[in-house]
């Protein structure tokens, strides 16, 4: 029921922003086309402006992941993980989650076909997908559009945060269907 | 700390490639990640586009200074050095909107938009603000009411419960917010 309405209001709220905010800046008198021109154009500008900080971000993962780095960890850390109910199937994809969105997708869809969307690592692994962000890429992307190179504490909150979303993701989802 | 992450990354894959004798993998990985890195900004690149045309208009009919100023009771908790009157505020609130509501490519356009507010604000350029990182740490513990793609992945999976993940997303991200608005304070002193 919930998840229905939900699903209703973010299925409405970009058409109905599409709509309103022009028309109640051409009612407010404003050339919507020029300013939406001028928008655009900074957007432009800005998503060039990020793209040597995707690059460099990039470059490090790339070859943190190919590596085989993150398999020695997994087995580094099993047995901890197991203390925590988490199969050790899952684990790459928890280390691999604020690394690399498209990496992450990509590892929990091959954990859905082959383990199945109902079983525990398939639940346990849309759940851990859903749980965080990429933290490097928001931290890239965010700060690289406005050219902060200073990022203060915000990795280490990031990186804590991932971790408090895989405790609790592991704790939820092994009370429910473990 | 970016700075140090950076360079262990590529220093501890190097230097393990070597061990699991992914050498050749691991620089071909290097070359091509550039490539990719582009790629995931050419994509971007529209969206950013429409989406800043589309701020633009809210910004100067003032809609983004009506909305800050609806939510200001509890935005103004947590980001005090905010007037509530500035753009800023109207432009997170729409940010987070977007990601709470899990509305795609229109995130990360709506988010920057909000950064580049904030950096308005900002005495010293180049140098994250209290306000950023507070932003930045809600961002990126992504408070989950509806996981959309991860939904329709299940389904298309074949899952008998699609939707019966929202419930433990909904917890862990709560969880991580949580986390991380504390650590963010706790961490801003040093």
């Amino acid at each position: 029921m919930l998840i229905a309405i939900f699903k209703e209001i973010s299925g409405w709220t970009i058409p109905l922003m599409l709509v309103a905010i022009p028309v109640y800046g051409y009612l407010k008198g404003i050339n919507v086309y020029n300013t939406f021109i001028k928008g655009a154009r900074e957007g432009v500008m800005t998503g060039v402006r990020i793209i040597p900080y995707l690059v460099a971000i990039f470059v490090a993962i790339a070859i943190f992941r190919t590596s085989g780095v993150l398999e020695w960890a997994t087995n580094a850390i099993a047995p901890f993980t197991r203390l925590l109910h988490v199969p050790a199937e899952v684990m790459p994809l928890v280390l691999i989650r604020p690394l690399s969105g498209n990496g992450a997708m990509g590892v929990m869809i091959e954990l859905l076909k082959v383990h199945g969307p109902d079983s525990l690592i398939g639940r346990m692994a849309s759940v851990l997908q859903g749980s965080t962000e990429t933290t490097f890429y928001v931290l890239t992307v965010y700060f690289g559009a406005i050219g902060v190179k200073n990022t203060r504490h915000t990795l280490a909150v990031g990186l804590l945060a991932d971790l408090a979303a895989f405790l609790g993701a592991a704790w939820a989802t092994y009370r429910l269907f473990g | 700390m970016l700075n140090t992450v950076w360079v262990a990354l590529i220093a501890i894959g190097m230097i393990a490639a070597v061990f699991t004798g992914k050498l050749d993998q691991t620089t071909n990985a290097a070359l091509n990640s550039g490539e990719s890195a582009v790629g995931i900004a050419l994509s971007l690149l529209g969206a950013l586009a429409m989406w800043s045309g589309i701020m633009k208009i809210a910004e100067e009919a003032g809609l983004i200074r009506v909305i800050g100023r609806i939510i200001a009771p509890v935005t103004r908790r947590l980001f005090p050095s905010i007037p509530p009157d500035h753009p800023a505020m109207g432009a997170i609130v729409m940010a987070y909107s977007a990601n709470l509501l899990g509305l795609g490519n229109a995130c990360t356009p709506l988010s920057i938009k909000a950064m580049q507010e904030m950096d308005k604000l900002n005495k010293a350029p180049g140098r994250a603000t209290d306000a950023m990182c507070t932003f930045v740490a809600l961002t990126m513990s992504s408070l989950t009411i509806l996981p959309t793609t991860i939904i329709s992945i299940r389904a298309s999976a074949g899952s008998a419960n699609p939707a019966g993940v929202v419930g433990p997303i909904f917890f862990s991200t709560a969880v991580a917010t949580l986390v991380a608005l504390i650590t963010d304070r706790l961490l801003r002193k040093r």
